[in-house]
């Protein structure tokens, strides 16, 4: 069942995505509204599929590559219509759901099997350590793409070239918000991730940190976002340096995900696939 | 009967000339009222505004109906004919709806898309209204003119981007700014530019503003005109650490604002963005600034830029509303060929039929054990009922369709029994 509304709400995604696309060469607003109830539509079946995921194999299903990579874009689209509530930014989602989608896709690629977890990741603190950590990322996916659209944008202004697609988007203002609330928000979320993360470490392997890779690197992507912030609050790292920030702290945050998975030994490669 | 309008126009005609034969406010009832008594001349109207004078005019006979059209023109503003003949457009029937469509739309404005017209049409048909020189035609002619605008309006974006210099600064601000009410204006110089722009941002409720000028005077005066906050020269350079906005316009031969300058301040502002607008020439700014991060400067030649583009948009935008108007014309003149008698006999004796099948198939549906001879006796006698009702106001029409308010019984015939389809 889960794996029905997985391909269901991949569909709905790509076809969101298609819509946020060809907003792009049609310029007609109903595109991107079309493209919004297209992505709200896959979330709900997303949210199905994850809700009956959770049903079948009895654990919260973030333990191999098909399941995190599922997972995360779940997030991101959570954090995005969350974000849309209170500060409707709609040509964000030109960039959030091609996102979503090409990390569903890959996620497709992989074997999608229920196997039985191990027993050592058998705890309450697996759903709490995942769900604050994608969370917390998801929150500086959105971040990242904030920063995209700031750079764009701000290029755009310096070099005088506002005609055409440049109409439509927001303000600078309205961008650098979005760059400074994902920080305040999505720094909390990692650090709390990391935080339980290092707790049930100390139940299953005895040790609160053992500088595996993934932890290793995660801590290495929370000094990144604890140097932005920090700078942010005091000396008014703002614009264009916020949004480099976040685009390259996303891109650590990426490598930490699949790198790290694909490339490096450690014990987090329990989801290996 | 037939549709006329003669006119000049900005594009025709020197302004001396439409000076000569504008129609002031003062004199247009009067006009009207000479014009309206005129032979051949059914309904009128004048739209007389800077750029142009138009009569429009629904005549017996369009070349009788002209002519008495440009003697009225040439007696009631004592002008020769000789002298505004060769500049005059004589438009008939769907030429001069298409006109009157277009002028409607902005299109055949100064600045193609700015508004201002269609006021100025509206407050013209009302004027004729008042005075009773317009009717049924006009009427129609002129709420089809409003709703053709209007769709224009929506349905193309020809009044969507900035073509002024100040205003084009405005757009930019909201391009860097969420909210203007939040932010701080610093003027410096006060010169007929900064004038415009300062307008332009109080309109859009900027929050804060602030005059510096070498003399204080003109500081204060230009403050207490606009409300704002007069400061002296010296000043300048601690209000860069505040503003959001700068305007400047001043005669100065030399660089106000250089790179040296703003740069430390950057620091101090924790980088806050700051949109400066340089529109003196010489300049004001150093260019360099714009090098800056968070700095966003723009000088006159780009804003110019700006306009320019906007302009050759508007005009690309200009070519999808003349076929939104095309439709509306053809929409119009469909309403006025069944402005007839034929057509709307016609077309009220379909209505009744279908109706009267409509019945009569529910009734043969309740109704099953009837034989075929009793069926035929119902549907003659329903044919006969439509027939008889139908007998009286048909003659009445045809015998109306000589006298002069034919037009009116028509159309309330076709306005109470809703034979029209064209719908707003």
């Amino acid at each position: 069942m889960n794996i029905i509304f997985f391909y269901i709400s991949l569909v709905f995604y790509s076809l969101a995505t298609i819509f946020y696309l060809s907003y792009l060469i049609v310029f007609k607003k109903i595109y991107i509204k079309i493209g919004f109830y297209l992505l709200l539509t896959g979330f709900l079946c997303h949210s199905l599929a994850l809700g009956f995921r959770i049903a079948e194999a009895g654990y919260f299903p973030v333990t191999n590559l098909h399941e995190s990579l599922s997972f995360f874009p779940w997030a991101i689209i959570l954090v995005y219509i969350l974000y849309n509530l209170k500060n409707p930014i709609p040509i964000l989602g030109i960039f959030v759901t091609p996102l979503a989608f090409s990390s569903m896709f890959i996620a497709s690629l992989f074997p999608n099997i229920i196997k039985p977890l191990p027993p050592i990741l058998k705890s309450i603190w697996l759903p709490i350590h995942v769900v604050f950590a994608f969370l917390g990322n998801a929150v500086f996916a959105l971040a990242f793409c904030g920063g995209i659209l700031y750079l764009i944008q701000e290029r755009a202004l310096k070099n005088k070239r506002v005609k055409g697609i440049y109409k439509i988007f927001p303000s600078l203002e309205s961008l650098d918000a979005i760059n400074y609330r994902c920080l305040t928000i999505g720094f909390p979320l990692l650090t709390i991730g990391i935080i339980t993360g290092s707790i049930w470490a100390s139940y299953a392997w005895g040790s609160y940190w053992q500088w595996d890779p993934k932890e290793t690197w995660s801590l290495i992507t929370w000094f990144i976002y604890a140097i932005l912030l920090h700078e942010r609050l005091t000396v008014g790292w703002r614009g264009k340096r916020a949004a480099i920030m976040a685009i390259f702290g996303f891109l650590v945050i990426i490598f930490t995900f699949l790198g790290v998975n694909l490339v490096l030994y450690g014990l987090h490669s329990y989801n290996s696939w | 009967m037939d549709i006329v309008l003669i006119g000049i126009s900005h594009k025709t005609a020197p302004v001396e000339l439409r000076e000569r034969l504008a129609f002031s406010d003062k004199v247009i009832n009067n006009s009207l009222n000479k014009l309206k008594l005129l032979p051949g001349i059914m309904e009128s109207m004048i739209l007389s505004t800077c750029n142009r004078v138009e009569l429009l005019a629904v005549v017996e006979e369009k070349e009788r109906g002209k002519s008495s059209l440009l003697d009225f023109l040439s007696y009631d503003r004592d002008v020769l004919k000789e002298e505004f003949l060769s500049l005059l457009y004589e438009l008939y029937g769907k030429k001069a709806v298409y006109h009157i469509f277009k002028v409607a739309s902005s299109l055949d404005s100064m600045v193609i898309g700015e508004p201002q017209i269609l006021g100025q049409l509206k407050e013209a048909y009302e004027i004729a209204t008042r005075n009773g020189s317009s009717g049924l035609l006009l009427h129609k002619l002129m709420h089809r003119a409003f709703f053709t605008a209007k769709r224009v309006r929506s349905e193309t974006k020809i009044g969507n981007n900035a073509v002024s210099i100040s205003y084009a600064a405005v757009e930019l601000a909201k391009k860097i700014f969420e909210d203007l009410s939040k932010r701080k204006v610093l003027v410096v110089g006060t010169g007929e530019m900064a004038e415009l722009a300062v307008k332009h941002l109080i309109s859009h409720n900027i929050g804060k503003i602030v005059v510096t000028s070498r003399s204080i005077e003109r500081a204060k005066e230009f403050a207490s005109i606009f409300g704002g906050n007069p400061i002296s020269f010296d000043g300048l350079v601690e209000q860069l650490e505040e503003v959001d906005i700068v305007i400047s316009s001043t005669a100065s031969p030399r660089f106000i604002i250089t790179y040296n300058m703003i740069k430390p301040i950057m620091k101090k502002r924790k980088n806050r963005p700051i949109f400066m607008i340089d529109i003196a020439v010489p300049r004001d700014i150093e260019p360099e600034v714009n090098r800056i991060a968070n700095i966003f400067l723009y000088d006159i030649d780009d804003l110019q830029q700006i306009v320019e583009d906007n302009l050759k948009n508007r005009e690309s935008e200009a070519k999808k509303a003349e076929i939104i108007i095309k439709e509306e014309v053809e929409k119009f003149f469909k309403w006025l060929e069944n402005l007839n008698v034929i057509p709307t006999i016609k077309s009220l004796k379909e209505k009744w039929e279908n109706i009267r099948l409509k019945e009569l198939n529910k009734t043969f549906s309740k109704l099953k054990d009837l034989s075929e001879k009793e069926r035929a006796s119902i549907d003659a006698m329903t044919k006969g009922i439509i027939n008889k009702i139908f007998h009286e106001p048909a003659t009445r029409l045809k015998r109306a369709e000589l006298s002069a308010n034919s037009t009116l019984y028509i159309e309330v015939i076709r306005e109470l029994f809703g034979l029209d389809d064209i719908k707003d």
